[in-house]
């Protein structure tokens, strides 16, 4: 890692530097998964109850198929942790964002690097916590070689979205100074459409649909799926490549919006 | 020989929202908005040669820090033209961010929780700093402003001088070419002043480095820069050497001087003080010699000195005076 240059130095320094950081801080990161965690279980909870009344299942998801689902979820939603619009607001306001723009490297690698880096810690704190939800609700999985494979990848392709998706968020600040209400907009979209809240499986159609022409499934719903569900190889792969699309996408819209945003802070200011 | 840095009419003016206090003018801004221009900076020019250390002073807004940030590339101006380096920083390519660093004496990029040693390795990064340069370079700061210790500790243990250090630190390791200070010694002791002082004067010396300062503290301005840009209400008031603004601007001087007899000293000037045998007294400048003279003839002083009064009170002249060029 010493002689690394540009930018892999550059995502393997920061790495580093939030994996230490985030040492420092385990017991407050243990309470912060331990709160992350009441989410899913309170979803898998009010499940299980339907399922039992419902002669075991609702729309054909069994308990078990529920309780595999919402455990990898609290895996997933330790990866598509990112940088909020929130900090986005206290970055501009502290004037923190001149020191990023005096470096001759665009601010987003260093959330990159970073975020990614805290994954090392916040993974290893979550394996003891997923064993425990193991136990205690007894997940139904059916996992393939391909399928451990696809959501190696998958994981870190939600990552790139909802890091895209909420740097283009964050990038309001630019204009509106605050962006907590538009984010809010976005998180009650993402709770609803990208399989956070219930499996797109038990959406209606109409729901499913407009969730499928969105990115956000692809930030939770699909990598779920990928390990809790029955995909196809067809769809393990179409997966995959949409979500390179939509990467894609992010990466042109932060490009954009970045272009007109140093602009705008630029005239105006911190 | 080209200059490092060339501001041509340079202008920023800044649109703000205004309002009267009240919940009435509250509630009238939610539908009408009102505006004001407020010109931050009005049409400077100035250019600085390599290697030179200039000083820009100013009262609070006076738009030092907004001629920097637009010097460093984080405001667009207005109007006119900077040359940094022979990049406009505006556009702030990669090659151009390599070679500047600014410095704000109220601002940290360190990382918080970690020592300092930490951010320095993403720097080496960031910057593409060779890892035989890049500890030759950090140790050699580290050795002259003597921060060791410091900076293997948390940043957040560090005191606010041991921080401010270790900032100039980081900020130094790509051996930047042109260096943006902002009030790089604020809030610090005198003791660390001084040593942040003699760092700078040092790093001039061995680098050949262009350096534009800010700083309310005259000390540091008389210490490092033989020259000073003095701007008041965005336009410059003064530029030349901070001895001739002392010469062209100090109306009147202070006379110190041990006098046993002290009988009709009011009609030589303002006694300032008197304490014992030792007298302070004002005069005018262009009457001074004379009023020494007389001192050393009639009233059997022993040893007299003849000051300029502090830089301070000069700078406050020029901005009473406004616009003089030299």
């Amino acid at each position: 890692m010493g002689t690394l240059n540009g930018l892999p130095g550059l995502y393997a320094a920061t790495a580093k530097a939030a994996v230490q950081t985030q040492f420092q801080y385990r017991t407050a990161h243990y309470a912060y998964i331990l709160g992350m965690v009441a989410e899913p279980v309170v979803y898998l909870v009010v499940w299980s109850a339907v399922a039992d009344t419902h002669g075991g299942a609702v729309g054909g998801i069994t308990a078990g198929q529920f309780a595999a689902y919402y455990i990898v979820w609290t895996l997933v939603r330790q990866m598509n942790i990112v940088f909020t619009p929130y900090g986005w607001e206290e970055r501009i306001q502290k004037g923190e964002l001149s020191g990023h723009l005096l470096r001759p490297v665009h601010p987003i690698h260093y959330d990159l690097a970073y975020f990614a880096g805290m994954k090392v810690v916040t993974v290893a704190l979550w394996l003891p916590i997923g064993a425990v939800l193991w136990v205690a609700f007894r997940p139904t999985f059916d996992i393939s070689p391909l399928e451990v494979a696809v959501f190696a990848v998958a994981i870190w392709g939600a990552y790139l979205i909802r890091s895209m998706l909420l740097w283009v968020l964050g990038m309001i600040t630019f204009w509106t100074t605050r962006v907590g209400a538009i984010y809010d907009v976005y998180f009650t979209a993402e709770l609803l459409l990208s399989g956070r809240l219930v499996p797109l499986a038990l959406l209606p159609a109409w729901a499913g649909g407009i969730a499928d022409v969105l990115p956000f499934k692809y930030t939770f719903g699909y990598p779920i799926e990928v390990l809790a569900g029955s995909l196809s190889t067809r769809e393990l792969l179409t997966g995959l490549g949409l979500q390179a699309v939509w990467t894609a996408v992010g990466v042109v819209l932060v490009a954009v919006v970045w272009r007109f945003g140093v602009r705008r802070y630029g005239a105006v200011g911190s | 020989m080209e200059p490092d840095i060339r501001v041509e009419e340079l202008e920023k003016t800044f649109r703000v929202p205004e309002r009267e206090a009240g919940l009435r003018a509250s509630v009238r801004s939610l539908v009408r908005r009102t505006t004001r221009d407020v010109v931050a900076v009005g049409g400077i020019s100035f250019a600085v040669d390599p290697g030179e250390m200039v000083g820009f002073l100013g009262p609070n807004g006076a738009g030092k820090t907004t001629t920097l940030k637009m010097l460093s590339g984080l405001l667009f101006p207005s109007a006119g033209t900077v040359r940094v380096l022979g990049h406009v920083p505006s556009k702030r390519e990669k090659d151009f961010l390599r070679r500047i660093t600014l410095v704000m004496g109220n601002r940290n990029q360190l990382q918080w929780d970690l020592p300092a040693l930490d951010t320095y390795a993403m720097n080496r990064a960031i910057y593409r700093i060779p890892e035989p340069d890049f500890r030759r370079t950090r140790d050699e700061l580290i050795e002259l402003l003597e921060i060791g210790d410091q900076v293997r500790k948390p940043v957040r243990q560090l005191s606010l001088g041991e921080r401010m250090k270790a900032e100039v630190c980081g900020a130094l390791l790509h051996s930047p070419q042109v260096l943006f200070l902002d009030e790089p010694t604020i809030g610090l002791d005198v003791t660390m002043q001084k040593r942040i002082r003699a760092f700078l004067a040092e790093y001039n010396a061995r680098q050949g480095a262009t350096m534009l300062l800010t700083s309310h503290y005259m000390a540091d301005v008389q210490a490092l820069c033989r020259r000073v840009v003095v701007i008041d209400h965005g336009t410059i008031l003064y530029d030349g050497s901070l001895r001739a603004l002392s010469t062209r601007f100090a109306q009147r001087q202070t006379i110190t001087a041990t006098i046993p007899d002290r009988t009709g000293l009011e009609s030589l000037g303002e006694v300032v003080s008197v304490d014992g045998d030792r007298v302070t007294l004002r005069v005018d400048k262009d009457r001074s010699a004379a009023v020494a003279g007389r001192l050393l003839a009639e009233h059997g002083v022993t040893d007299l000195t003849i000051e300029d009064p502090p830089v301070e009170d000069v700078i406050e002249q020029v901005f009473a005076a406004g616009a003089l060029r030299p």
